[in-house]
């Protein structure tokens, strides 16, 4: 057995590692470590009382979960079509395409508060206006709600899912189109019914990154459907929501009895993870059936 | 000269055919030239192929054989910077002709690739693809002729308790034998196949040798070759191409034993290639 030589970039690979997994784990265990003693049937299940310093986070969890859910029906399929577009259709070299990609490009660099004053100004000023008058409704959707907080949750996701989804599309390898062709079938049939279903699971990881960061960012839906307390779920979605994320940013900066409702915040925290973890975990296992769907034996 | 064990009946039969009837042309290409931008690949080149008859195309690599083969069922459309000068006839219809649907083209011309490349779908939908792309929905009808054209590609013994496994899961002879099955459910007329056994070993590709004998009986193949043996035993016709010229064109039989030009000689004999 040859002996082991002391290697400089394996220990420097080590140490970085040991680094990150321990920087995630002081997060974790600091949460944790706060926020257990808290966790209980009622915190998950009951509305918050006495000025958050007692209760539970169940509608924040509800608001959480209808948005990210909304958010996902409207990116997946947006983001899908575009990507087919450009990876099937589109010439690379004609402006059109060319516009399309710097789009994207540009939209992924946006800060997300940029995204929140956008939704505030074209979704609820403009669209939500527009749809008012349209409908003769009473000031319906020219307000903040679960619409537009999911519509610009959705603009923010966006490039992540035409970009994971181009690179799905792309890895089919071209054997499979040039024998559906051959055999009769029109490009559209063979992306149908050949490419799609060969991609879905890297769409899926694209919706999966999607998920985690709409379950995570709060300044797009600052302004755009987020409160901070409701005494009433949402039920259409020209309603306002809680919001975990939103919900713990209010507590740490707004709340009157900071002491009292740190226990709260930790595990209003937790519980946000758990709900991100959870809905990841979900996507990812639907992901490896599909996977073992496609792969032969 | 290649040496000859036994004269393979086709070549007999090819022999006497030619003295015989009135041939019935199927495809013809006239005076076809194919570039890739300004590379001159395919140089006006023209011949016949002859219907229920095997037509080969032989030569060394990169002499052109696989384009002009692409080019009798247009998917040389594919590559953005091909384009095609001269015609090509399919029973006397222009397939470059602006009307001609290139999708119903692809239905009565079929291709077997050099690696086989079935859907990553079961055994069963990977035949009946092509009749459900094209319209086919009687359940019963596309079992039907599923089963038939696994039959006619000799691996319907092998696969039939196994349609709904995964076609991947086969062997490389199996799942070449599969995408024949594949081409002949949509009934095509004329049968393209770019180097169908090279990637296959000697067992599987007597059994491809085999199949192409009997399915010329109901269709027109065309078959481009690296292995000039395989040509000799298997086609009617054979074309020798080199750097992008067809050389030389006839009769099997009379190419591998009397050839007219001195290169094609020199390939056959394999003093180059």
């Amino acid at each position: 057995m040859a002996k082991r030589r002391f290697s400089l970039p394996i220990l420097v690979t080590a140490i970085m590692t040991a680094v990150i997994v321990g920087i995630v784990f002081a997060i974790l265990g600091n949460i944790f470590w706060f926020g257990h003693a808290h966790l209980s049937w009622e915190f998950l299940s009951t509305a918050p009382r006495e000025g958050m310093t007692a209760g539970g986070i169940f509608p924040a969890i509800f608001g959480t979960v209808a948005l990210v859910l909304l958010m996902t029906v409207a990116v997946v399929p947006i983001g899908v079509v575009t990507a087919i577009y450009l990876s099937e259709y589109a010439r690379e070299t004609s402006p059109l395409t060319r516009a399309v990609r710097l789009a994207v490009s540009n939209l992924a660099g946006v800060p997300s508060i940029v995204f929140g004053l956008f939704g505030l100004g074209f979704f609820i000023q403009f669209m939500g206006a527009g749809i008012d008058r349209t409908f003769h409704l009473e000031f319906t959707f020219n307000q903040p709600c679960l619409l537009w907080a999911a519509m610009t949750l959705a603009v923010l996701n966006l490039p992540v899912v035409i970009v994971t989804t181009e690179e799905a599309l792309k890895q089919v390898p071209e054997d499979y189109r040039h024998a559906s062709l051959a055999l009769g079938a029109s490009k559209w049939q063979t992306i149908w019914r050949v490419i799609l279903p060969q991609a879905l699971p890297g769409i899926l990881t694209g919706a999966i990154l999607a998920v985690s960061r709409g379950a995570g960012e709060v300044a797009p839906i600052m302004f755009t459907g987020a409160a901070y307390y409701l005494p009433y779920l949402p039920h259409a979605l020209s309603d306002q929501f809680m919001e975990l994320g939103y919900h713990v940013y209010v507590m740490a900066t707004q709340s009157p009895d900071v002491e009292a409702t740190k226990p709260i915040l930790y595990g209003t925290v937790f519980v946000l993870l758990a709900v991100t973890f959870l809905l990841n975990l979900s996507a990812i296992a639907l992901r490896s059936v599909l996977r073992r769907r496609f792969a032969g034996t | 000269m290649v040496e000859e064990k036994a004269v393979p009946p086709s070549m007999v039969e090819a022999t006497r055919l030619q003295e015989a009837a009135p041939r019935t042309i199927r495809m013809e290409a006239r005076a076809v030239s194919v570039f890739y931008g300004k590379t001159e690949a395919i140089k006006k080149v023209s011949l016949e192929m002859e219907a229920n008859k095997v037509t080969a195309l032989i030569g060394p690599s990169g002499c052109g054989k696989s384009t002009f083969l692409r080019a009798l069922n247009r998917m040389n459309d594919l590559i953005p910077t091909c384009q095609i000068q001269g015609r090509i006839f399919l029973d006397g219809r222009d397939i470059y002709d602006p009307d001609m649907d290139v999708v119903d083209l692809r239905r009565m011309i079929g291709m077997i690739f050099q690696k086989s490349n079935p859907f990553p779908k079961s055994v069963f939908e990977n035949v009946a693809y092509g009749l459900r792309v094209n319209g086919m929905r009687d359940k019963g009808k596309i079992a039907e002729i599923v089963e038939r054209s696994l039959k006619r590609a000799a691996i319907w013994e092998e696969v039939k308790d196994h349609l709904d496994r995964n076609a991947l899961s086969f062997s490389g002879g199996q799942q070449q034998r599969l995408c024949i099955a594949r081409a002949l459910a949509i009934e095509p007329e004329v049968i393209l196949m770019d180097e169908p056994a090279s990637a296959l070993d000697p067992i599987s590709t007597a059994k491809i040798e085999e199949l192409i004998f009997e399915l010329k009986k109901k269709y027109t193949i065309v078959i481009v070759t690296h292995n000039m043996q395989q040509a000799a035993r298997v086609s009617d016709y054979t074309g020798f191409f080199l750097l992008g010229d067809l050389v030389e064109f006839g009769v099997t039989h009379d190419l591998f034993t009397k050839p007219r030009d001195k290169r094609t000689e020199d390939y056959i004999t394999g003093r180059f290639g």
